[in-house]
């Protein structure tokens, strides 16, 4: 396997850890893993956190939209739930951070069953309006909830010791917690969409019927990945309040929920790789267009347009025609 | 006087009017959703924008032009419709071959991109509008008080709905349109432009958005987010509803409005969910929605 990338002796001494990944995607990953050690020492730190976060955001995105065929519009309900939960947890609660990462991650998931549950009941562009109902539906409760300290957000949230021991107050060593988080959860993410369940999730996509006539139950299926995909969001959402010792109502809002789906579409939905793409893309947009303040939206939507238009298979999709290899 | 389960009347049938008008702006919404998703099956996600932009052209008139309400509410409309066929014309039209998703993302950009344009120019603090000297004052009809104006959205709407209902339904022109909701190929068959029929249909929903604008423009400040929360709440509106009847979306948005301001009267702090947990129940009782056919 691999023999024509240069990191071919490096997977053929890992062969029984990564058995049948080809090597480009080694490469890509190991690629990823230098990129990402380097960044913090030419950017700053919690910028790239950010991207990282964001990045893990579109990969369960992605997950659902682009391997299940499912497009969830509302997808900031369990980011930002999970996002206050963990705020939450840390700053009342006192929960070391993994724990309050933990408890934000399972409230996401939680709520992934409730309203995945429901949502899978409808298919396709219903789909979409019922899960941006449920994400307002989200939004009203932080609005209103006590907890959640409305316009505030919950603010100055500690990061606490990781374990108890490891002090996150440091932009650096946070980084490489998040950095090892972020990572996890792309590789769970890839796992999942190369095993048996993701092909029976790329059938359904392709056509539910057949699927159905083969024999699976594809709500199941469907619920699986809904839930999935709604835990690896929590995930980012709570690692991101930890980062930003923030959780605001940005975080469900429907913007967020737009956003994520933007940076899916522009990398390209169905990739592994192209919501990493296209989630960088668009934190690095926002940040350094951060002054011009409605342009960005302004530029988002035209963004959304053109990819619509002229672009549907994304910056990696793109690549991956032309390389003739999947990314 | 009395009351009601110790509510006093006047805030009862206050906030059952205010459901009334929410409720006819959910019903005229979800209206020209239902007629846009039937023939051209995408869901107009620019249609809060198209809402906004109704009652900013109205503003645009008078401010610039001095043209009053009466006016606008006619020439509005049109000029949003106008917006909506280029629109259809140049983008939409170029997706029909596609999933439905890539029109949602479609519109939602170009949502995006109106609003963007319009918060930089006008911020969001919303511009004043004040309501047609016809129909200042009000009625007071001894349990309430009704505002003349707010008694008048509430018949606008329904003439709207019903003339629409009337027109899909029992003209020829509605033939032809349920017509080529069912099968297109075919009614082209029969000489019928459908592209055209595609892109004046799409033009008329817009404009219902736009007239629903227009009414709503003395009522809440004409401000560039007044659509984005509202279509959401339509979204789940046409969900309960179902997009197969015309009449079953109006029925369904009056009835959601008046549901939600009882809420307010009774559980203040459940009137801004309570129609998504009434689509929640629906989504478990009657997949399909109430006046939906099963897919």
């Amino acid at each position: 396997m691999a023999s024509e990338t240069t990191t071919a002796g490096l997977a053929y001494g890992k062969r029984s850890l990564v058995r049948g990944m080809p090597g480009h995607h080694i490469a890509i990953f190991i690629g990823f893993l230098v990129v990402a050690a380097v960044a913090p020492f030419l950017l700053y730190p919690v910028f790239v956190m950010k991207v990282l976060c964001f990045a893990l955001f579109a990969c369960a995105l992605n997950l659902l939209l682009g391997f299940g065929g499912l497009l969830s519009f509302g997808h900031a309900a369990y980011f930002g739930s999970a996002s206050y939960i963990t705020a939450h947890a840390a700053k009342v609660w006192g929960l070391t951070p993994e724990l309050a990462i933990l408890s934000g991650t399972a409230v996401a998931a939680f709520l992934g069953v409730v309203f995945g549950s429901l949502a899978i009941r409808r298919q396709g562009i219903y789909f979409a309006m019922v899960t941006l109902a449920f994400g307002q539906m989200i939004y009203f409760f932080a609005l209103q909830a006590e907890f959640t300290g409305g316009e505030d957000g919950i603010q100055a949230v500690p990061r606490g010791h990781l374990l108890g021991l490891l002090d996150l107050r440091a932009d650096f060593t946070l980084y490489w917690v998040v950095l090892a988080i972020v990572f996890f959860g792309l590789l769970i993410i890839y796992r999942v969409i190369h095993s048996p369940f993701g092909q029976v999730l790329k059938a359904i996509r392709e056509n539910e019927p057949r699927a159905v006539s083969l024999g699976y139950r594809t709500s199941q299926y469907k619920l699986a990945v809904f839930v999935l995909s709604a835990t690896m969001a929590g995930l980012a959402g709570s690692t991101k309040a930890l980062v930003f010792q923030l959780a605001s109502l940005t975080d469900v809002h429907w913007t967020m929920s737009g956003e994520v789906v933007l940076m899916t579409l522009l990398g390209g939905m169905g990739t592994i790789f192209g919501p990493i793409v296209g989630a960088t893309v668009i934190v690095a947009m926002q940040n350094y267009l951060a002054s011009f303040g409605a342009w960005v939206t302004i530029i988002q939507g035209v963004i959304f347009v053109i990819a619509v238009l002229l672009f549907r298979e994304g910056i990696i999709g793109v690549l991956a025609r032309r390389l003739r290899k999947p990314l | 006087m009395f009351e009601l389960l110790g509510i006093p009347p006047q805030a009862l049938f206050g906030q059952l009017l205010l459901g009334l008008i929410n409720g006819s702006f959910y019903a005229i919404l979800s209206l020209g959703l239902a007629v846009i998703f039937g023939l051209l099956n995408i869901i107009n996600f620019t249609h809060g924008a198209q809402y906004m932009l109704g009652a900013f052209v109205a503003w645009f008139l008078l401010q610039y032009l001095g043209i009053g309400y009466w006016w606008a509410l006619i020439i509005a409309p049109i000029a949003v419709g106008i917006t909506g066929v280029i629109l259809e014309r140049l983008m939409i039209s170029k997706l029909y071959h596609l999933d439905h998703l890539y029109g949602l993302l479609l519109t939602f950009g170009i949502a995006l991109v109106i609003q963007g344009l319009l918060r930089n120019e006008f911020g969001i603090s919303g511009l004043p509008y004040s309501i047609p000297p016809q129909l200042a004052g009000g009625q007071n009809l001894g349990f309430m008080f009704l505002p003349n104006y707010r008694g008048w959205v509430v018949v606008a709407s329904l003439v709207v709905c019903l003339a629409t209902w009337f027109v899909i339904e029992k003209t020829r022109l509605g033939a032809y349109l349920r017509a080529a909701t069912e099968n297109p190929t075919l009614v082209g068959a029969f000489g019928i432009n459908v592209p055209r029929l595609v892109t004046l249909t799409y033009g008329f929903g817009v404009a219902l958005a736009a007239f629903a604008g227009v009414l709503a423009a003395p009522i809440y400040s004409v401000n560039p987010n007044m659509g984005a929360e509202l279509i959401i709440v339509v979204f789940a509106v046409v969900v309960i509803g179902g997009m197969g009847s015309i009449l079953g979306a109006i029925i369904t948005g009056f009835g959601l409005g008046i549901i939600e301001g009882l809420t307010r009267v009774f559980y203040p702090e459940g009137s801004s969910v309570v129609i998504f947990v009434i689509m929640a129940i629906v989504l478990l009782i009657k997949p399909a929605g109430l006046f939906g056919r099963a897919a």
